[in-house]
């Protein structure tokens, strides 16, 4: 198969990938935008998945996406010098200005001038005794598969973990037709007054959670509430919840929880881009450690979509050439990057939810390694040599994470390929011919 | 529109345009490398606990696979 | 305190020679500066296979095997020590000959080996690709995990008295028994072994040692889809040459139902990141065996370095004209194996005891050009 080549590459279809994939092309740039999903609009945009729409590069087609705001779609329809490869992965950075991409059939090379990683986050799944039973899922999980089509009309529904994502989450299922029990926030009632008063310097983000509370109004709300164990044999059947000084058990068909989230950064690993506290290291206008590349949205820090928009802007402006356009925007950044602040420290975890897994508690769901197992290291290194801990399909996405957070382990080491590839795809030979433009 | 998928040699009729994730969430799933019972988790493709097998591939995330019309599909149940 | 020995390295050579030593009553300290099996030991393969090259390759491989092999019962689970036996694969009559030639060699030194007609071949191994012309089949080898069975060594060392000091880093080393750490502190022994692998250069300049890297890719689990650890009968020229880039068909079927691909060897390449369009070769070798594998997830890649000398033969026994400085390393790609026979090997070396092979082909001496360039002055002067 023949290699594709780009200006810039845009890998990652969310907010912050719209947003920079616009900048590029409406200053005359091309841009082709990767995405491992079917449809545009990443998690927080998760469109429901359409037959065919596999092989839909049709541009227009494929940006058919109603959660999307429409006036980004109908921008990014009018855009010339933009090409789309959804449901496709990257899996190798083998040299510098070329990635490594597997879809469905195949595996090519595309060769970058610039790239800008936009590859979103994941939750933060933390081990508590149950999490492994089918009918437990993260929170922002349950809300994907009820989008991916996941009948829940009915079922009694408890979302446990920490922040925004468990009422965004809350109002999707009660849309779908679903009896949310309770939404369980680990933060205390200070903590989340405090985040609702800091909230009057983002007068948008405020009314968001006003119109969410509304949706989810008779939905109990419980601060300083979180889950002990998810109970059940094959299946769950109830869960067992911290309230205040109140332990209670609830029975219910589905449990989701997250406590966060994570950036994914694999790609930008295996790029060599320096990480700082778990997200890329970027300078004022999005630039990673490595050249020519650059970092935006959750990828370079957890802040929401808001972030994400404008940091894809100012990437994409910045590689377009647009740098005084890009440098225009560093104050409106800052304002978003309080935000983000404010969301770490009032969302901050309690201590208790480090102590919830029990020794028979499995860390890493791949492999099946105990808490238990793990208490004897005191690094990822040794512990994941010694028990496996990472090794499995995953390639230590949740326990890495899990780890890090209970034991206070900085995950090191990541090994191609980025994500598990048909071997085939790995025998792909890179082509020389020059770009046919 | 509803179409066909055969899921360990039972036809069986699904919404087209859903996930093979959302056929597969309520149902007794795969088994761990220690034998325990799992289903999904993340929802995007990240976590690999809703593998199955697909036409004949294993190790397949139904999360990230719309269902098609005569798929084959078997859970390691 | 002075110890009898102090070792350096906690690898599964240093792990096997302080078992040696301290099932021998010695009084042991094994020194690490990072994490324990976590170098070579941990970037192998391994195989536990009789290889036949020379005679003293056979002897050392042979001994390691039958070692391990008495001890499989002993090993936790984790060590996922799996008898699957080796299929040494022949492509066509020429190698089929030397199939022949291996039985009968094998068979000299006492072990057992079939060969496989094609047809007998296809029959327990459907994966593989038609044509073949046959194998040789050796049944009594088998795979490990090498980091748990590398620990598992330590830990019956330290059941009987070892101890092992962790991020203990050493400068340098000389023959009045002084071990310097980077903490400053000085150590002292009546016996030193480095078994620190490529980093053993770093100890004892001159020492004939070059790190030949090598490059494994392991695959989701398959189970059943390969029952045998297959290897290519051109495997031991791709381990014998002295230059160049190679690669031979090596492939295992772990316990966890996953398969290890290797291998490929290289010098002069000391980057511990892929070298791609080598893996690329390797993997489109082990195609060439296993069509099936183009379809398989490919899950992991990494790469390794063998501490490699120039007859591909490990270093065992003192550092030329010392009294108490030894080193154990140098195993190139066969340590896993012969880790048991050469930790026994080196114990008897060290009480005096007539050991159970001839040690002379091991003898770091055997190097004429290195024991005459750094007589001991030179070592200390050098190190400390």
């Amino acid at each position: 198969m023949s290699d594709l080549h780009t200006e810039i590459a845009i890998v990652g279809a969310g907010p912050a990938g719209l947003a920079a994939a616009l900048a590029v092309c409406e200053h005359g740039r091309a841009a082709c935008l990767i995405d491992d999903n079917p449809k545009p609009g990443g998690q927080i945009w998760r469109a429901g998945l359409t037959a065919g729409s596999r092989s839909a590069t049709n541009r227009e087609a494929w940006l058919t996406n109603p959660a999307i705001p429409a006036e980004l779609t109908a921008r990014l329809a009018r855009v010339e010098g933009l090409r789309v490869l959804p449901a496709a992965r990257v899996v190798a950075t083998q040299n510098a200005g070329s990635l490594l991409l597997e879809d469905a059939s195949q595996a090519r090379y595309l060769h970058y001038q610039k790239l800008i990683v936009a590859s979103g986050a994941r939750e933060l799944l933390l081990p508590f005794p149950g999490w492994t039973l089918p009918g437990v899922t993260g929170a922002g999980g349950l809300q994907a598969l009820v989008k991916q089509g996941l009948d829940v009309s009915g079922k009694r529904i408890v979302l446990a973990g920490s922040g925004p994502l468990l009422l965004a989450s809350a109002a999707t299922l009660r849309a779908a037709g679903a009896q949310v029990l309770l939404i369980a926030e680990q933060a205390a009632s200070r903590q989340l007054a405090g985040f609702v008063w800091s909230l009057r310097h983002w007068p948008a983000k405020l009314a968001q959670a006003a119109r969410l509370r509304w949706a989810l109004r008779g939905v109990p709300y419980r601060a300083g509430s979180h889950v002990l164990a998810a109970l059940g044999k094959e299946r769950l059947q109830s869960v067992r919840l911290q309230q205040g000084q109140h332990v209670r058990e609830l029975a219910c068909d589905w449990l989701g929880v997250g406590f966060g989230l994570v950036p994914n950064t694999e790609l930008l690993q295996a790029l060599g881009c320096a990480l700082q506290d778990g997200s890329a290291k970027v300078d004022a206008l999005l630039q990673c450690s490595q050249p020519n590349v650059f970092a935006v949205g959750e990828a370079c820090g957890i802040g929401g979509v808001d972030k994400a928009l404008l940091e894809g802007r100012m990437a994409g402006l910045a590689a377009a050439g647009q740098v005084e356009a890009a440098q225009a925007l560093i104050p409106a950044r800052a304002h978003q990057l309080r935000f983000a602040a404010q969301l770490a420290h009032h969302f901050s975890l309690d201590p208790a939810i480090r102590q919830l897994a029990d020794a028979q508690t499995l860390v890493c769901r791949c492999e099946d390694v105990r808490h238990g197992d793990l208490l004897a290291y005191n690094n990822w290194r040794e512990a994941k040599l010694q028990t496996r801990c990472g090794m499995g399909a995953c390639q230590g996405r949740i326990c890495g994470a899990a780890c890090a957070t209970l034991y206070g382990w900085p995950v090191t080491g990541s090994r191609p390929p980025i994500q598990p590839t048909r071997l085939g795809s790995l025998l792909q030979l890179e082509t020389t011919e020059a770009p046919s433009s | 529109m509803l179409i066909r998928i055969e899921l360990d040699g039972t036809v069986r009729q699904v919404p087209s345009g859903i996930s093979l994730a959302a056929v597969l969430a309520g149902l007794p799933g795969r088994r761990s490398a220690s034998g325990e019972p799992r289903a999904a988790l993340c929802g995007m493709g990240v976590c690999f606990e809703c593998r199955v097998t697909v036409d004949g591939q294993p190790h397949q995330r139904a999360c990230q696979l719309p269902v098609r019309e005569g798929m084959v599909v078997q859970r390691d149940v | 305190m002075t110890v009898d020995v102090l070792i350096i390295g906690a690898g599964i050579i240093g792990s096997a020679v302080a078992e040696a030593c301290a099932r021998r009553g010695l009084c042991v300290q094994v020194l690490e500066a990072g994490i324990p099996a976590a170098g070579t030991t941990a970037a192998g393969m391994g195989h536990l296979v009789v290889l036949d090259d020379n005679p003293a390759e056979l002897a050392l491989s042979r001994d390691g095997l039958a070692r391990w092999q008495a001890r499989q019962h002993a090993l936790p689970s984790q060590a996922e020590y799996r008898a699957c036996g080796t299929l040494w694969l022949a492509r066509d009559d020429e190698e089929m000959a030397e199939a022949e030639r291996k039985q009968i060699l094998l068979r000299q030194h006492g072990l057992d080996s079939q060969l496989l007609t094609a047809d007998e071949l296809r029959r327990c191994e459907p994966a593989l690709v038609n044509g073949l012309a046959g194998a040789l089949r050796r049944p009594d080898e088998a795979v490990l995990y090498p980091p748990v069975a590398s620990r598992w060594l330590l830990s019956q060392a330290e059941a009987l008295g070892a101890v092992l000091l962790r991020n203990a880093e050493v400068n340098c080393v000389n023959d009045e028994g002084e071990v310097s750490l980077s903490d400053g502190r000085t150590l002292r022994a009546a016996n030193i072994i480095v078994a620190a692998g490529n980093q053993s250069t770093r100890l004892v300049p001159g020492l004939p040692l070059k790190p030949r890297k090598g490059q494994l890719l392991i695959t989701e689990r398959y189970p059943a889809t390969v029952h045998h650890q297959l290897v290519e009968l051109g495997y031991i020229r791709s381990a014998h040459t002295n230059d160049g880039d190679s690669v031979a068909f090596n492939v295992q079927p772990r316990a966890t139902g996953q398969l290890l691909i290797g291998s490929s060897r290289q010098y002069n390449d000391l980057d511990s990141g892929l070298n791609w369009p080598l893996l690329q070769r390797m993997l489109a070798r082990a195609c060439e065996y296993l069509p099936g594998l183009l379809a398989l997830q490919a899950l992991r890649s990494w790469t390794g370095f063998r501490p490699a000398t120039p007859d591909k033969l490990p270093l065992l026994g003192r550092v030329p004209g010392c009294q108490r400085l030894w080193l154990a390393t140098g195993h190139e790609g066969l340590g896993i194996t012969t880790a048991l026979a050469s930790g026994e090997l080196l114990a008897d070396l060290l009480c005096n005891t007539r050991p159970s092979l001839d040690p002379h082909p091991y003898d770091p001496a055997r190097f004429d050009t290195w024991t005459a360039a750094t007589p001991i002055q030179a070592v200390e002067a050098a190190t400390c």
